[in-house]
């Protein structure tokens, strides 16, 4: 597919015919520096836009024969979110943000289930509070119950870590990892942290609106990053 | 999702916003609470004034002739008596009464009432309720001038004709009856079973007769006419019913109420722009959550559906809000307008009106708020990842058949409103229309600033006012939003000002002419100035001396007046004989009172000289009755002087007025020389004072009969004054009630530029910097906001006084200049408040937040 935004007289083009797919159940993670389209691909993925050319299918679904509100019913019913900043609704509580998407859905057990899921991520002490009164990686924690509160078939991540520190960082990444291996989700992972792609099986490289390269992940032969070569020019690149 | 949820989430969702919300919503409160208590007080009152026109006039309808009633009348009234109608009679004449005890007389003006007179309105006496006792024997119930004047007390015997009657007391008040021009003399009431006992009233006697009707349900005045006008007519009997008093009667009311409808109006007006702009501030606070939730999966119906439910909560609640407040003043009006109100008003709820009320301000409230809270429909779940600008996020097509729809809707609403408010489909129409060019003005005028700013900006100005000024014209500045709304509640605060200034100059001008408050009347020609030197030797002073000449009319245009009554040629327009036949009492002077005003013609100013005929001015209503033109001539039999002159003029007179009033008023030169009598009026402080002066005067002229108005005047005074008051209320109310609700407008755009300002201080922007380049911004758009709504506000004004109060406007300047100049100093501050939280907020807090 093709991303093009009109800037002025000219088109922009964010996204370049990047085509791949994602098996059911895999872990991907999507990596770039800035401006390589990144964020703008994640959007795609999930529905929050629709491509310029091509067509995106989601679970056999063609996301660009639908419409706003059908892509919203189908995001409700498969996809969950993960953000940098969590957007969580400040004015709900950690209980009540989990409960949405439930709640949008029309399930009756919903309040049943986001406590169940808090106590999963491990905030079972914490379901009243607003998301002021949360720390960053609490917050986080809360986005991700969320997240997979509809039990979805996909999750998309943008940054998940990326306004948390390294530890704290760690164990949501670990969280997600859990997640994946015990309910199968596949999982989408948008980042520039190298560290954190290589926990994924698979890694798509973006480079201006291209990918450069998907390759397996090299985690499960080889920890090291400098065993891939590839690693040192993002790096360069991004660093 | 189910409906129970979407509530469930639209009601936790609201938590932390829901006061916002309210203070937003509340704007519509004020115009509901106006709304409630004028519809309320307006149907209290008229349920009060129709039984105050039917006090006046005694009963549901008056039948008056110059003769006894003939026969088929009496057959008539008899009749109607035994059909269940109440009948009570009076008959008036003039007559000398005498009193044995001083051995002195005084010709009286003799009223003969039959038991049950008056069906309607209270007669009070001193000592009280001697009315009641009037009946029961040979009683009489006198003007208190007439004891001044015949030297006699309570308890002396007053011989009238040949019968003997005790007096019993002296009047305080007879509604109806303070016409000053209809009193001949001091009044004397006797029952009317003695009448004949004082032989006074022969055949042929000059006398009126007056029956008083208390009509049953089954026979309305409208049946009754229709059932009796030919034979009434044919015996020359007048007839009035009570509605036609009412419609004299009402004309401080009905200002009041009207203005009280405008005010109504202009705040649901103000309301919505407060709800508009509220509201628009809400939803760009919600960007976010709404960007999640459409991530989450929520529908656009659905999200839309959240935030139009806590809307209309809010807007429930507020316009709730409003109505307790209008039933609160309510139910104050009355005691602050007490003395204003001929009779106790009964305060009752009036579910309809709160209902309304309630009704009409949700409507409005969302009608106002629809507007902003649609463009949440075009936030893009893409906001979670990419955060654009307020306005970007919000964005929506260039052609939103929705937005269409609803600013349709609003203007259908606002012309539905004017309607339903005005007294007719065209005045609300033209109100609507003002409306819609004040706001299309406004918007030019924004525009005009938008556009003049990218012109005339240089880039040699200094930093500071450059990007002040850019700031108008920039994407997404915000020129046109601030001078809408600031402009269209300036306009209105402002037109309301203007309007309540000239409304108190007319009460004012009022209250002037009526500071007279004793009246003498039949002074000779002779009296006029030694009555002068004694009402100045008493310390009072005189405020008007009127010149009364009694004269008929000999001819019109030539043909005598017996010729004209007995002109019954088919097809010729009938002159009333009435006025052929009435005795004028005529005065000359060569300026018009402020009680008149001229509807046809030019005033005579006093320029004529012979040849040309003296002028005349004629009532407009004796005008039509004589079928006259201007130019006609008239020749005026005065006390068989004949006095040729031309009608150059016609005009309206106000009759409810204390001051001596004439259907015809000549030139000076026309009647200067003319035997005539005069009336007088002076003002006299204090009680004392005003009998100690009645006394001398009689002693000296016993001729001269004099009333005291006092009692009437500090009612009317009072009631102007509770007009007056609740006028001022009224008006300061939406002013004070105003200035929040343009205060919220302006901050509506603060959020935006609060974030520009932060990212300047990050580059290095000191404070003054940062705060002059909001001043600039706040300074020109405050300045143009306030100045053309001052100006269109001086046209709304100007249109209102003429086409609904119908007075002259005179526009109150300094206080239109000091509205601005204050309106102007509300859009600064907000300016200079938003460049002071750029720096009490971190950079960083502020640009995350960004």
């Amino acid at each position: 597919m093709t991303k093009e935004y009109q800037s002025g007289d000219h088109r922009l083009a964010v996204l370049r015919e990047v085509s791949f797919t994602i098996p059911d159940g895999a872990f991907v993670a999507i990596v770039g520096p800035s401006g390589s389209g990144k964020t703008t691909l994640l959007g795609l993925l999930a529905g929050l836009d629709v491509p310029s050319r091509g067509s995106v299918l989601l679970d056999g679904s063609d996301l660009t024969t639908l419409s706003e509100d059908q892509r919203a019913r189908l995001r409700g019913a498969k996809v969950g979110f993960v953000f940098q900043s969590f957007q969580l609704i400040p004015t709900l509580t950690a209980l009540e943000n989990v409960q949405v998407p439930l709640e949008l859905r029309g399930d009756d057990g919903a309040p049943a289930r986001a406590t169940e899921l808090l106590a999963r991520v491990g905030l079972g002490d914490r379901l009243h509070h607003f998301p002021n009164q949360l720390s960053g990686g609490e917050q986080q924690r809360v986005a991700i119950a969320r997240a997979f509160s509809n039990a979805p078939r996909l999750l998309f991540a943008d940054e998940p870590t990326g306004n948390l520190d390294s530890e704290t960082g760690a164990r949501i990444v670990e969280l997600l990892e859990m997640l994946n291996r015990e309910s199968g989700t596949t999982i989408v992972l948008v980042t520039h942290d190298l560290t954190l792609a290589r926990r994924a099986q698979r890694i798509i490289r973006l480079a201006d609106g291209a990918v450069v390269s998907d390759t397996a992940s090299s985690a499960t032969l080889d920890p090291r990053p400098e065993a891939l070569p590839e690693a040192r020019v993002v790096d360069a690149v991004s660093g | 999702m189910r409906i129970g949820q979407l509530l469930g989430l639209a009601w936790r969702e609201s938590r932390t916003a829901r006061r916002r919300l309210l203070l937003y919503m509340s704007s519509i409160s004020l115009g509901v609470a106006a709304l409630v208590a004028i519809d309320s007080f307006a149907s209290n009152t008229q349920q009060s004034v129709r039984e105050q026109a039917r006090a006046l006039l005694g009963g549901d309808m008056a039948l008056n002739s110059r003769q006894q009633f003939p026969a088929p009348v009496l057959a008539a009234l008899d009749t109607l008596r035994r059909e269940g109608v109440g009948v009570a009679t009076v008959s008036t004449f003039a007559s000398m009464a005498f009193v044995a005890r001083s051995g002195t007389t005084r010709i009286a003006q003799i009223r003969a009432v039959s038991a049950g007179y008056p069906f309607y309105g209270e007669i009070v006496t001193a000592p009280a309720r001697q009315w009641a006792r009037l009946q029961s024997g040979r009683f009489a119930l006198v003007d208190p001038s007439l004891l001044t004047a015949l030297s006699a007390r309570i308890g002396d015997t007053l011989a009238l004709g040949f019968a003997r009657f005790t007096i019993i007391g002296t009047l305080v008040s007879v509604p109806g009856d303070v016409a000053v021009t209809s009193a001949i003399g001091p009044r004397i009431y006797i029952p009317s079973a003695f009448l004949d006992e004082t032989s006074l009233l022969m055949f042929g006697s000059r006398a009126d007769h007056e029956a008083l009707l208390k009509l049953t349900p089954a026979l309305p005045p409208v049946r009754f006419i229709y059932r009796f006008k030919e034979r009434l007519e044919s015996a020359q009997v007048r007839y009035r019913t009570a509605a036609e008093t009412e419609f004299n009667l009402t004309e401080a009311v009905d200002q009041l109420r009207d203005f009280l409808s405008v005010i109504g109006l202009i705040a649901l007006l103000l309301g919505g722009i407060g709800v508009a702009s509220g509201v628009h501030a809400f939803v760009m606070r919600k960007i976010d959550t709404v960007a999640i939730l459409r991530c989450l999966g929520a529908t656009s119906a659905q999200v839309l559906f959240i935030y139009l439910l806590q809307a209309a909560v809010m807007g429930l609640l507020g316009a709730a809000f409003g109505a307790l407040l209008g039933v609160v003043i309510q139910l104050a009006l009355p005691h602050v307008l007490a003395d204003f109100l001929p009779v106790d008003v009964s305060v009752s709820l009036e579910p309809r009106a709160i209902v309304t009320g309630l009704v009409v301000g949700l409507w409005v409230a969302m009608v106002f708020a629809l507007r902003p809270l649609v463009a949440l429909r075009n936030v893009s779940p893409l906001q979670t990842l990419r955060r654009e600008s307020d306005a970007d996020a919000l964005r929506g097509a260039k052609f939103d058949p929705i937005r269409v729809l609803l600013a349709l809707l609003v203007v259908g609403s606002v012309a539905a409103l004017g309607v339903a408010r005005a007294e007719d489909a065209q005045q609300g129409l033209a109100f609507a229309a003002g409306i819609g060019a004040a706001v299309a003005m406004l918007y030019a005028a924004a525009a005009a600033l938008s556009s003049g700013a990218r012109r005339v900006v240089r880039p040699r100005w200094p930093f500071v006012l450059r990007q002040g000024v850019a700031s108008l014209y920039r994407p997404g500045n915000q020129t046109r939003a601030v001078v809408l709304a600031l402009g269209f509640g300036v306009f209105l605060m402002s037109t309301v000002y203007q309007v309540q200034h000239n409304l108190l100059r007319s009460v004012s001008i009022k209250l002037d002419a009526s500071r007279a408050n004793v009246v003498f009347f039949d002074v000779q020609d002779d009296q006029g100035a030694p009555l002068d030197t004694i009402v100045r030797a008493h310390g009072h002073t005189l405020v008007q001396r009127t010149p009364i000449v009694p004269m008929k009319i000999a001819s019109i245009n030539g043909l005598p007046s017996s010729r004209i009554i007995g002109d019954t040629t088919k097809g010729r327009p009938r002159r009333a004989g009435w006025a052929l036949r009435r005795e004028f009492r005529s005065t000359f002077r060569d300026a018009i009172v402020p009680s008149e005003k001229v509807t046809a013609g030019r005033f005579h100013t006093g320029g004529s000289a012979p040849p040309s005929l003296p002028q005349v001015s004629v009532d407009v209503s004796v005008a039509n009755d004589l079928k006259l033109a201007l130019g006609d001539t008239i020749v005026w039999d005065v006390q068989g002087v004949q006095v040729a002159t031309r009608v150059t003029s016609f005009r309206e007179v106000n009759w409810t007025r204390f001051e001596p009033n004439f259907f015809v008023v000549f030139e000076r030169r026309a009647l200067e020389n003319a035997p005539k009598q005069y009336v007088l009026l002076a003002r006299v402080n204090g009680q004392q004072a005003v009998a100690e002066l009645q006394r001398d005067v009689v002693s000296r002229f016993p001729n001269v009969s004099s009333l005291d108005l006092t009692l009437i005047q500090q009612t009317v005074g009072r009631v102007l004054d509770k007009v007056t008051a609740a006028i001022r209320f009224m008006a300061g109310l939406s002013l004070a009630l105003g200035i929040p609700v343009l205060f919220s407008a302006v901050s509506a755009t603060r959020r935006e530029r609060l974030r520009e300002g932060v990212l300047l201080k990050v580059l290095g922007a000191t404070r003054r910097q940062v705060g002059r380049i909001m001043l600039a911004e706040y300074l020109l758009l405050g300045a143009l906001g306030s100045l053309v709504g001052v100006v269109l506000s001086v046209a709304g004004a100007w249109g209102l006084m003429h086409f609904v109060f119908k007075q002259a406007f005179q526009p109150a300047v300094l206080p239109a200049l000091a509205v601005a100049l204050l309106m102007m100093a509300v859009s600064v501050s907000i300016g200079l408040l938003t460049g002071r939280d750029v720096f009490q907020e971190t950079p960083m807090a502020a640009l995350r937040e960004a």
